[in-house]
């Protein structure tokens, strides 16, 4: 893997040696990573490579066994509460109330975000994510699209400088899930947001990651750009590196990796 | 505490019943059928026996009126935090900046709600029907309703705890709960004519002194004291053990990883 290039931007989460075991099988085994503020990380791994508990970790709602966890300089599990206004999180597994009105669940939690004028903020994020029309929708009645893009407008509505996205793009049709990841990457330069991001989509991992981390039963395999770890693999491209890890547990072809040093 | 986080969880709920009217008819049609089947049960007892204790037997109807204050507190926990299960926004609740005290205080207010409704319905009913006002209870009323409403916080966060230690296979446990204490809580008859052996542990619990001291107050309209500071000592224990209980499991079910199945299951 080539050297990295030092990233002078602030570190705004960071997990340290994180470990996490279920009944003595880790599920994550001594997972270090920082995340910068403006950046975009791909958590990637197959089913079970430990990803949903590393995001788990990060957002405390499961405790790790050992190492530690920063976010915007400050130990998560003290200052869990003062981190978590400075977040946000969406997940396709997660759901807003589906018996409320889109604007009701959207005024309930920029409410408990504190955010000023929230009416006029929820508007704007909706026209943003072209879904104005449905601000009058009873939640649980919209198609999966509409639904990710509503819980995109809860995930922004506190203009968060870290951002949690659960594989966001699961589930939608790929005019959809382009338009989501089009609208994520445009807030994120925007607003200089930091994503740790989750997917099993390839071409969003290759459109919106500005850094990946390959994890396999719990370790980190590989991390670097998508260019680079396909450049470092003997794959042609990012799906192949996804499949060859989640087969194999490994990916850098050896000869590659002495040709890059 | 962020009163800013609160009033919004209490708005979220206060959504939900608006947009879903049959909660309202749930708050309102159990309490009056009991309170009609009592009623008619009263009817029938007062025709049948001398008029000293006929009079006194209305106390049927204040107690079942106590009682629903103490259930619907309880409820006001345990059901907000199902609905969150429910709607599969625990999630989203988990990873907000809102705090185990402020999500409580939130359906500890829902609580208070469902009590309002309730008691002015049940207590306009049994008025009208029965010629029973609960208001003769006066300013006792005052802190025989506190006492209770707290009670009922206290059993709806060890409710709540025990479900989400034992998973929503456990949800019924938030109706059952407060079922489990009403034989030695003394709601309907008084302390001394349970089985002597049960006795002392009926003291053990705050609503037995509200129970016996309402009925005092429609005997003699005096109020033994004693009862009174018993129930409050007792509720700031109760308190204190449950809201400990509900923190030491939700702390637990982080630690073994069983909050996220728990929430998106």
């Amino acid at each position: 893997m080539p050297a990295a290039i030092p990233d002078n931007r602030e570190v705004i989460l960071e997990a340290r040696e994180l470990t996490r075991e279920f009944d003595g099988v880790k599920a994550l085994d001594r997972f270090s990573f920082r995340l910068h503020r403006g950046e975009v990380l791909g958590l990637l791994g197959a089913n079970g490579a430990g990803k949903t508990t590393a995001m788990n970790c990060l957002l405390g709602l499961t405790l790790p066994t050992s190492g530690e966890l920063t976010a915007f300089g400050l130990p998560l599990q003290a200052n869990r509460i003062q981190i978590l206004r400075r977040a946000n999180f969406s997940s396709a597994y997660t759901a807003l109330p589906g018996n409320l009105l889109v604007w009701q669940n959207l005024l309930v939690f920029a409410r408990i975000y504190g955010v000023p004028n929230p009416k006029k903020k929820i508007a704007e994020l909706m026209e943003m994510l072209e879904i104005s029309h449905l601000d009058k929708r009873v939640t649980g009645q919209l198609s999966a699209g509409e639904s990710t893009r509503v819980n995109l407008v809860k995930a922004f509505l506190n203009d968060p400088e870290l951002l949690m996205l659960d594989e966001p793009t699961a589930s939608l049709d790929p005019d959809i899930a382009d338009k989501v990841r089009k609208v994520v990457r445009k807030v994120q330069r925007e607003r200089d947001i930091g994503i740790l991001y989750t997917s099993h989509n390839m071409r969003d991992i290759e459109e919106v990651c500005d850094r990946v981390i390959f994890l396999h039963k719990g370790k980190i395999v590989c991390e670097g750009t998508p260019a680079d770890i396909v450049a470092q693999s003997s794959s042609s491209n990012l799906e192949d590196v996804f499949i060859k890890i989640a087969r194999d547990g490994e990916v850098v072809d050896e000869s590659k990796k002495e040709e890059t040093v | 505490m962020n009163l800013h986080v609160i009033s919004a969880l209490v708005l979220r709920y206060l959504f939900l019943y608006t947009r879903t009217p049959m909660r309202l008819v749930e708050l309102v049609f159990w309490p009056l059928v009991d309170l009609v089947v009592w009623g008619n049960v009263t009817v029938f007892i007062q025709k049948n026996s001398d008029a000293e204790f006929g009079g006194f037997i209305l106390f049927f109807l204040g107690a079942m009126i106590l009682w629903d204050v103490l259930f619907r507190a309880q409820q006001g926990v345990a059901i907000s935090f199902l609905e969150d299960v429910w709607t599969r926004n625990l999630l989203n609740v988990f990873v907000a900046p809102v705090r185990t005290v402020e999500y409580l205080s939130a359906t500890f207010f829902v609580g208070f709600l469902r009590i309002l409704v309730t008691v002015v319905v049940m207590s306009l009913v049994s008025w009208l029907g029965y010629s029973f006002n609960i208001f003769q209870l006066q300013w006792w009323l005052l802190p025989f309703f506190l006492n209770l409403m707290v009670f009922g916080w206290a059993l709806g966060m060890i409710s709540t705890a025990l479900i989400l230690r034992w998973g929503q296979a456990a949800e019924s446990l938030a109706w059952a709960v407060p079922f489990f204490i009403q034989p030695v809580v003394a709601v309907f008859y008084r302390v001394e004519d349970m089985p002597a052996w049960s006795q002392p542990f009926a003291w053990l619990f705050p609503a037995t002194p509200i129970f016996e001291g309402m009925r005092e107050v429609m005997k003699s309209g005096t109020m033994n004291w004693n009862h009174l500071w018993l129930a409050a000592g007792l509720n700031v224990i109760y308190l204190a053990l449950a809201g400990w209980l509900f923190v030491w499991v939700l702390n637990m079910t982080r630690k073994r990883g069983l909050l996220t199945k728990f929430a998106t299951q």
